[in-house]
């Protein structure tokens, strides 16, 4: 059976998940990605939406404008989360946002806030873009558009929004470091064996 | 046909061709997939393999781009000498983008550098980028037209080895940019490989290299078995898509060289991504033109 969050999520939903649990959203999930960031952080600026209990998604999509205060989601997939390590733990503490969904691992920094705060950090697949936009039924709003369509926060309302690969859950671990150790562990051996056959130089 | 018609006919061309390749993939990397899909014995591998051709069915079926990140467009020109309308071909292909960013739509992905301004427009400053062959005698000319999203291009990495590293360090250094930077770009990757002289030249050729199709051999036997090693090798540690893990980790490598400088091997990578949005399209003197790289393609 599907497991859905539904936003607000609380910590108790999330206690349970483990890395490489498959989860679905239903509720509200707001675009944030790089400069959105940087101006809570580093600039101090208040996000123009209240982000507790909600979902983030680091996204930049494609969204057609039907009228004045109506966009229609075209297109809309992860962007590499790695960007926003600098910011998330921080970024977790303020907002008080439980699910950051995104595309490819994040860093210790990340995991420690997640740990903290229980928050749970999980990927959605890259390059899915229309799988991801038939999931929004509606952007409900659209704040800080003077950055530009791909860093705007879009206040999506979705409904089974997924599948999305638990990555970092609440305990401390992390899917792409522990994918990673496996990596390097073949790669030795076989870089050894290629190397023996490409002594073109004699 | 006067010049203003060509140039109008180009742009029409081109900007549905443009548009085209945002939403479906060349019949290679299609193939490639079902191929890597099917073989594919880990559950969570499995999901992300359906995730994606199920993404693809959707785009086709609602015209969209199938991957929000459509890149800033390049083209690749290979010029015949006696095409009649050389000289139309830039502000052709600049028009081409500008019109294909608003019917495709295409995702603002312009920025002047230094000004930090998305132009909204994804032309600027010697963008859409292009890149120039000319083949004495043709009287077509061949273009390949290639979007790269952000996440695919962050892993590109350039560096000049000393030749007693040889190709041993060019294997280390391939494995290295794969498998530190490649998992975040949406593997299963192509892999460009360029053997040259300097970083720009091996650079390009990497580039370059990613226009190759899948599955096509470098002429060189070494060269091409070293495609072979590298590409098992990278399998076998098992990336899997988006790094999550799997059977394989690239749908394949491809190698372009150049004759070196005797005391320098410039070796560089780039990585397309499993939605290796690129597309071939020859243009005729008469502005008759056949898609190449999508089999039944209609624009």
């Amino acid at each position: 059976m599907k497991k859905i969050l539904t936003t607000p999520i609380k910590d108790e939903d999330l206690l349970s998940l483990n890395v490489g649990d498959v989860v679905y959203l239903t509720g509200y999930l707001v675009t944030c990605r790089d400069v959105a960031h940087r101006r809570l952080i580093e600039l101090k600026r208040e996000l123009p939406v209240d982000l507790k209990g909600l979902a983030i998604f680091h996204a930049g999509p494609i969204v057609r404008r039907k009228d004045a205060d109506h966009f229609e989601m075209v297109s809309i997939g992860p962007t590499t989360s790695m960007r926003m390590e600098k910011f998330e733990k921080q970024f977790i503490e303020e907002t008080g946002v439980k699910l950051i969904v995104g595309k490819g691992g994040m860093g210790p920094e990340t995991v420690e806030g997640c740990q903290a705060h229980k928050a749970v950090h999980a990927v959605f697949p890259g390059g899915c873009a229309v799988l991801a936009a038939t999931k929004v039924e509606e952007i409900e709003r659209a704040e800080w558009q003077d950055l530009g369509m791909p860093e705007t926060l879009w206040v999506n309302r979705v409904k089974d929004f997924g599948p999305l690969i638990i990555s970092i859950d609440t305990k401390g671990n992390n899917l792409f470091d522990q994918n990673k150790v496996k990596f390097n562990a073949k790669k030795g051996a076989v870089i050894d064996r290629i190397k023996k056959e490409v002594r073109f130089i004699k | 046909m006067d010049k203003n018609t060509a140039s109008q006919t180009l742009t029409d061309i081109m900007a549905k061709f443009t548009a085209y390749i945002g939403k479906h993939l060349p019949t290679d990397v299609s193939e490639k997939l079902a191929e890597l899909r099917a073989a594919e014995t880990n559950t969570l591998a499995s999901a992300v393999y359906s995730s994606m051709a199920e993404n693809q069915e959707l785009a086709n079926k609602l015209d969209r781009p199938s991957c929000q990140d459509t890149g800033v467009i390049q083209y690749f020109i290979t010029a015949g000498s006696d095409f009649p309308f050389l000289g139309e071909l830039e502000e052709s292909l600049r028009n081409a983008t500008l019109v294909a960013t608003k019917t495709a739509p295409l995702r603002h992905n312009a920025v002047e550098t230094f000004d930090e301004r998305n132009t909204g427009t994804n032309t600027g400053d010697r963008v859409p980028w292009l890149d120039w062959e000319i083949v004495s005698g043709d009287d077509g000319v061949t273009i390949d037209t290639y979007m790269a999203g952000g996440g695919c291009t962050l892993p590109g990495a350039a560096k000049v080895l000393m030749p007693g590293e040889g190709y041993e360090g060019v294997t280390d250094f391939v494995f290295d940019v794969i498998t530190n930077r490649g998992i975040n770009a949406c593997p299963p990757l192509l892999v460009g490989v360029g053997v040259s002289t300097a970083v720009e030249t091996a650079a390009r050729l990497s580039k370059k290299a990613l226009m190759r199709p899948v599955g096509s051999k470098h002429p060189n036997e070494k060269a091409a078995k070293m495609e072979t090693l590298l590409e098992d090798g990278l399998n076998e540690v098992g990336i899997g898509p988006q790094g999550l893990t799997g059977n394989a980790s690239v749908m394949g490598v491809n190698i372009e060289s150049s004759a070196r400088h005797p005391s320098t091997i410039g070796v560089a990578v780039s990585t397309g991504c499993w939605a290796h949005r690129r597309g071939k399209i020859r243009i005729a003197a008469d502005l008759s033109y056949e898609i190449l790289s999508h089999k039944g393609a209609q624009l």
